[in-house]
């Protein structure tokens, strides 16, 4: 049985009319005047959307930055990866939007498990996202008028996404990454690239710095700060095979969390529908498609078993395209988990497609027949080129072949409403953080989240912290630093000590294999207790067998994979536990047993209605569950259907 | 399970083993079995890794990190080739059915003055960080900005500034030119900002000084061979190199800033 915390977790949101909640917590956030923000230093780990716009907002109000990122420049973070676009309610479309439906799309595309506060807040600032990416010189796609253009996204009956071609978190992380390197050429933030977070040093009970690993020289460094903001992304690659990139880790928050910072709804993963399918034993990532693609594409399986006719020589007659058939009025663009499921359902039941008969059809033949191939070739060239380098397939010719992949981590560590944990002084902004997705994320609602969190929200939060705890300098000789920084470096002798004879990608492998079985698409109570006892032992294995070679005073790609890797390890057993105690199937969780008729997800809000945070007791000890009761007035409670 | 029809290749590999920047660095012999021609060229690394790893032999280092072809941290010069011979690929989208059995396949880091080698395949790009610090951006502050549809931009203007905004940062143009210039980075970035209305108020100073920086980085000049056009893995036309030319003659010239 899980131990409960006696007392309810506060999300300390303000009261009132939900459209001036966030006006009203301005109004009595603290201030730190412009002479004095000089006097403080702000750490920001991560250089993706959240961090890159962190970074480069705090600095320009005149804070002093740290900036630190595991890739060789802070214009290689994941976000750069993200495809489709970016939701905004500008109701440029004139067809009904506002800031009250993405606000209410946002929520019921969540099932009813994110915070409303904080939702409607990212719904009303995300119009000036994308004015300020524009002022910026991000090239959104325009109308031959000159006015911004729009297209369509899942979850959603209105078209409200911005985009640059295939491209668009490329553009927006770019666009962030100039603004940064606008204060680093000014002095107000200074870059530390390659270096990996290893622990966070708390002081007096305030977050107050960072242990890192130099990964060139291996060097270990201490710095301090008054402030450190944690914007280092999802653990998608727990499955080993997502679409992440593969330097994605949970090594940074894990720290955290090991630190005393609780971890919440970890269970809350998505599984993307629109993905290229394993080829086979080797594949070390998987490809996303971008959803957008749906905008024109069509999803169908044969009708018939064992069809063997091509894709083309099939008459539309003896087609299911099962997402119009199951969700009328969405169709193709129906959430991604429900269109994973299913995707999923149709491969089990034996209709998929492809040699291994899992995957499914994303048709573009009408669309090419409609609007020519040229105009498909604008919008989607580039992805359509990714896919023929890929699988050596043609997609203007022959339909592409998808299949759903772990996309995106809803999870993550608890924030109250101003994004600060519950250990004082840190905050936590876009991926990393929990808040704003529910249960599902909508398409095009990341890089929307992590804008938010770092250019208008931290800018205002973070120095009511500093203003209210009137935090004094720290120096790295404190033993608080030391600890941590011998800490750090004894797990990393520890993992070359071992010398064991398999490596770590033998490991990552094998866990990745546990999660996607038993913690996948579809999860239940007996795989689940399978799967907390398997990884135990694989982590214990581990420690006894894992080969690392090389020292740790040189740069060691396969050092760093292994610290990765050992805390994925102690992570996944977490992410299981959430899923076994939340015993209800809503979004990207769906537990087999909690189901409709047709296949749908049933949830369970008179014991659900809440946010799991988890408090760590020790590795593989039991942790502690906090619970934040979530209320739903402006988005009242309901079925969530797309059909 | 594989996409199209999908054979195996034994492979010799030639590959650039350095310890360290001021090690000196030379070219080992590598036979890889079995690769298969689904798999991308860095998956084929991933199985000399293992199988070095087995053998007790430190792994190659190489960077990369989305293996989709976006983010720009891979790159290695193939055969002389950097990111290979397919264009518009990057050495991560590259894939091995590209390859024939029995083929020898050199693999070098990016060569250049400016990109100092830090272990193996791996060099230190950070030059191109400190040319876009001197000027590759819009000075505007968050919270400072007008509301987006008040400026049109016409659909050609953004086009064009798309298709030089695409750059990924990679190296490989610096890679496959003989003077080891980076005016095609250089000059995606110039024409991106100085092409759309919001780049107008800083674009004699952008472009002066970023120029300046990348003379002083110890990159070459431009002598307009195309090779940078043609590693592309983005697929930057070198017409934009005759546009920084054209827009650092003006600033030059005519800039009042």
């Amino acid at each position: 049985m899980v131990t409960v915390a006696d007392t309810p977790l506060d999300g300390r949101c303000p009261d009132g009319n939900i459209a001036s909640r966030w006006d009203q917590r301005k109004r009595d956030l603290k201030l730190v005047a412009p002479n004095n923000k000089r006097k403080y230093t702000i750490i920001v780990v991560g250089t993706g959307l959240a961090g890159g716009s962190a970074a480069a907002s705090l600095a320009e109000l005149g804070y002093n930055v740290l900036s630190f990122c595991i890739q060789d420049t802070p214009r290689r973070a994941h976000s750069i990866a993200a495809q489709g676009g970016i939701n905004a309610a500008k109701n440029y479309q004139n067809d009904g939007d506002s800031v009250w439906r993405l606000f209410y799309d946002t929520v019921k595309g969540g099932e009813w498990r994110a915070r409303e506060s904080n939702v409607y807040r990212l719904a009303s600032v995300s119009t000036s996202i994308i004015d300020q990416c524009v002022a910026q010189g991000v090239p959104f796609a325009r109308e031959y008028g000159g006015t911004l253009a729009n297209r369509s996204f899942g979850g959603a009956q209105v078209s409200r996404t911005f985009y640059c071609g295939g491209q668009t978190g490329q553009q927006l992380l770019l666009g962030a990454y100039q603004a940064m390197m606008r204060q680093v050429y000014e002095g107000g933030i200074k870059v530390f690239n390659r270096r990996e977070m290893l622990d966070l040093v708390i002081v007096d009970g305030i977050a107050r710095g960072i242990v890192t690993r130099n990964l060139v020289s291996g060097k270990f460094e201490t710095f301090a700060a008054d402030a450190v903001v944690l914007c280092t992304g999802g653990y998608g690659n727990a499955y080993y095979l997502s679409t992440m990139a593969k330097t994605c880790n949970v090594t940074a928050a894990w720290r955290c969390h090991k630190r005393g910072a609780y971890f919440a709804n970890p269970c809350f993963t998505q599984i993307h529908p629109t993905c290229i399918p394993v080829s086979g034993d080797h594949q070390s990532k998987l490809t996303l498609m971008s959803e957008s693609l749906r905008n024109d594409g069509r999803v169908w399986v044969p009708k018939n078993k064992g069809e063997t006719r091509s894709p083309d020589q099939i008459p539309d007659a003896d087609r299911d395209y099962y997402l119009e058939r199951r969700y009328p009025s969405y169709g193709n663009l129906a959430p991604r988990d429900v269109s994973s499921r299913a995707a999923k359902e149709r491969c089990d039941a034996g209709y998929g497609v492809g040699s291994s008969g899992m995957s499914v059809y994303l048709d573009f033949s009408k669309a090419i027949r409609e609007d020519g191939e040229s105009v498909i070739r604008e919008k989607y060239g580039n992805l359509f080129h990714m896919y023929e380098r890929i699988t050596a397939e043609n997609p203007y010719k022959v339909p592409m072949r998808i299949y759903p992949a772990v996309h995106y981590t809803m999870g993550g560590l608890w924030v109250d409403y101003n994004l600060q944990s519950n250990l004082p002084g840190l905050y936590v902004l876009g991926e990393a953080n929990f808040s704003d997705h529910g249960a599902n994320r909508l398409g095009a609602s990341a890089l929307m989240q992590g804008l938010a969190d770092g250019y208008f929200v931290i800018p205002y939060t973070v120095g009511d912290h500093i203003a209210t705890r009137k935090v004094t300098p720290v120096s790295t000789d404190r033993p608080e630093f030391h600890a941590a920084l011998d800490a750090a470096k004894s797990r990393v002798s520890a993992i070359l000590n071992v010398n064991g004879t398999h490596s770590t990608e033998y490991f990552h492998r094998a866990l990745g294999k546990i999660m996607w079985d038993h913690v996948g698409m579809a999860r239940n109570e007996k795989g689940l207790l399978q799967a907390i006892s398997e990884i135990q032992s694989l982590r214990e294995q581990f420690w006894q067998d894992v080969k690392v070679l090389g020292s740790g005073e040189t740069l060691n790609q396969n050092l760093e994979h292994a610290g990765r890797v050992a805390d994925f390890l102690e992570f996944g057993e977490l992410l299981a536990r959430d899923a076994l105690h939340r015993d209800e199937s809503c979004g990207g969780h769906f537990r087999e047993e909690h189901q409709t008729e047709d296949g749908e997800c049933e949830r369970n809000d008179a014991d659900f209605s809440y946010v799991s945070a988890w408090e760590h007791q020790g590795v593989g000890a039991e942790s502690i569950l906090h619970q934040e009761p979530l209320k739903f007035v402006e988005a009242p409670l309901g079925i969530r259907s797309y059909k | 399970m594989n996409h199209a029809s999908s054979t195996n290749l034994n492979l010799t590999l030639k590959i650039w083993r350095q310890a360290g920047p001021q090690q000196v660095g030379g070219l080992k012999t590598y036979e890889v079995e079995g690769i298969s021609t689904d798999m991308s060229f860095l998956e084929m690394l991933d199985v000399l890794n293992q199988q070095l790893i087995a053998k007790g032999e430190e792994p190659v280092a190489f960077d990369h990190d989305c293996r989709e072809g976006i983010c720009g941290t891979c790159g290695v010069v193939i055969n002389g080739q950097a990111h290979g011979p397919d264009r518009g690929t990057t050495t991560c989208q590259l894939h091995m059915r590209r390859f024939q059995n029995g083929d020898t396949i050199v693999i070098e880091p990016w060569l250049a003055k400016a990109f100092p080698i830090v272990r193996d395949l791996v060099v230190d790009r950070s030059a191109f960080d400190r040319i876009i610090q001197s000027g590759g951006y819009v000075s505007v502050n968050t919270g400072n900005a007008p509301e987006a549809n008040t400026t049109l931009v016409p659909h050609h203007v953004q086009q064009d500034a798309m298709r030089a905004a695409a750059c990924i940062g990679c190296g490989a143009c610096v890679a496959s030119c003989k003077n080891a210039s980076a005016m095609l980075f250089v000059s995606a970035k110039v024409s991106h900002l100085a092409s759309i209305p919001q780049g107008q108020s800083e674009r004699s100073r952008r472009v002066l000084n970023m120029v300046a920086t990348m003379d002083a980085e110890h990159f070459g000049n431009c002598t307009n061979t195309g090779e940078c056009e043609a590693a592309c893995p983005a697929k930057i036309e070198l017409t934009n190199i005759a546009k920084l030319n054209r827009e650092y003659m003006t600033a030059l010239m005519y800039s009042k800033e």
